[in-house]
């Protein structure tokens, strides 16, 4: 009777999946813009300390990393198991730093000289000596601003 | 010609999610969204001169020594770890104007020296209370000037507040005990 004739067959119309790559899209997206790539391998085992009076580091571009800790198992054959630095993807020794942060400032802007910073990343067990090798040397070398990597901490001490 | 009525065939992009998917796990797994962090130092210039310690006053210097077994002495006297930021503060404002803390906070000198064979979890541990120290002067300084929270103020203002209680902090050469090479 009717024009409009209810069509036969009334389950449930399939959910429309058409939408779903672009929400896939979406969150690889958001993790894209958010991820970090780790851009050394690490050498050595490094667990830094934890600390509340933390800066974060800025601009990614303006930051050296120096590793300090004690040789992954797999090197302790070759290197031992003594405290080795780690500039790059290659154990050096104090004596790389000047050739590492000149090589550093020439891949960054000349404006932005001033502003490089060294991020240690220091196992917490490591002992002082060396670490104040390193700080000697930067100092020498005029590299003042470090930053010493560390894991935040709850307020409770 | 049958054949030109056909239009292109249509792509099937069915598999449009998967390979997202794949792409979506990848960053997932390799993601570290937490930043990097860490206490930010200035390292004093190198100078071959060695710092004359005389010239200063014994009541405005803090000496801290940390020992290669990673106890703390606070002026030749030990000192558990959690008193040490108390006493900082302490010693840097000096609120009851006593002759053997410091003149002016201005004058203040914390002087950290630690052995060689000294960890640096200990060290870092120190360090972080000395710098809380000053955080927490600083913060107490802008909320009665300027009744604002330290963050929130002016580069100007904060550098006021830096120049009323300038952080000091000087690191001795360690000394060679303990290292275990």
């Amino acid at each position: 009777m009717s024009k409009f004739k209810q069509k036969r067959g009334k389950g449930m119309p399939a959910v429309s999946t058409a939408s779903l790559p672009d929400i896939i899209f979406m969150l690889l997206f958001f993790f894209m813009v958010v991820t970090t790539l780790r851009d050394n391998t690490l050498l050595v085992g490094v667990q830094v300390p934890e600390a509340t009076e933390l800066n974060k580091l800025e601009e990614k571009s303006l930051v050296m990393y120096m590793y300090l800790g004690k040789p992954l198992e797999q090197y302790q054959n070759l290197y031992g198991t003594a405290t080795r630095m780690q500039l790059g993807d290659k154990f050096s020794t104090i004596d790389d730093l000047p050739l590492f942060i000149e090589r550093k400032k020439l891949k960054t802007d000349e404006r932005k000289h001033p502003f490089l910073i060294a991020s240690m990343k220091v196992d917490k067990k490591v002992t002082m000596g060396i670490v104040s090798d390193v700080k000697t040397k930067l100092r020498k070398l005029g590299q003042l601003s470090v930053n010493y990597s560390s894991r935040a901490r709850g307020q409770d001490l | 010609m049958a054949r030109g009525k056909r239009g292109l065939p249509e792509v099937n992009a069915s598999s449009m999610a998967d390979i997202a998917f794949l792409l979506l796990i990848f960053f997932l797994v390799t993601t570290q969204i937490d930043a990097d962090k860490g206490i930010k130092v200035k390292l004093p210039p190198w100078s071959d001169e060695e710092p004359d310690p005389l010239k200063l006053k014994t009541r405005n210097v803090y000496s801290v020594l940390v020992n290669a077994d990673n106890e703390l002495l606070v002026r030749g006297e030990a000192m558990d770890p959690a008193e040490l930021k108390d006493n900082t503060k302490e010693f840097i404002m000096n609120p009851q104007k006593l002759e053997n803390l410091s003149e002016s906070p201005s004058q203040a000198i914390i002087s950290l020296k630690n052995d060689r064979g000294t960890e640096y979890e200990t060290y870092i541990m120190v360090y972080n209370e000395l710098k809380a120290a000053y955080n927490e002067l600083w913060e107490d300084e802008a909320q009665a000037a300027y009744s604002r929270e330290y963050e929130d103020l002016d580069i100007s203002l904060r550098k006021k507040i830096r120049e009323k209680i300038p952080l000091v902090i000087s690191e001795a050469e360690p000394t060679e005990f303990g290292e275990v090479k």
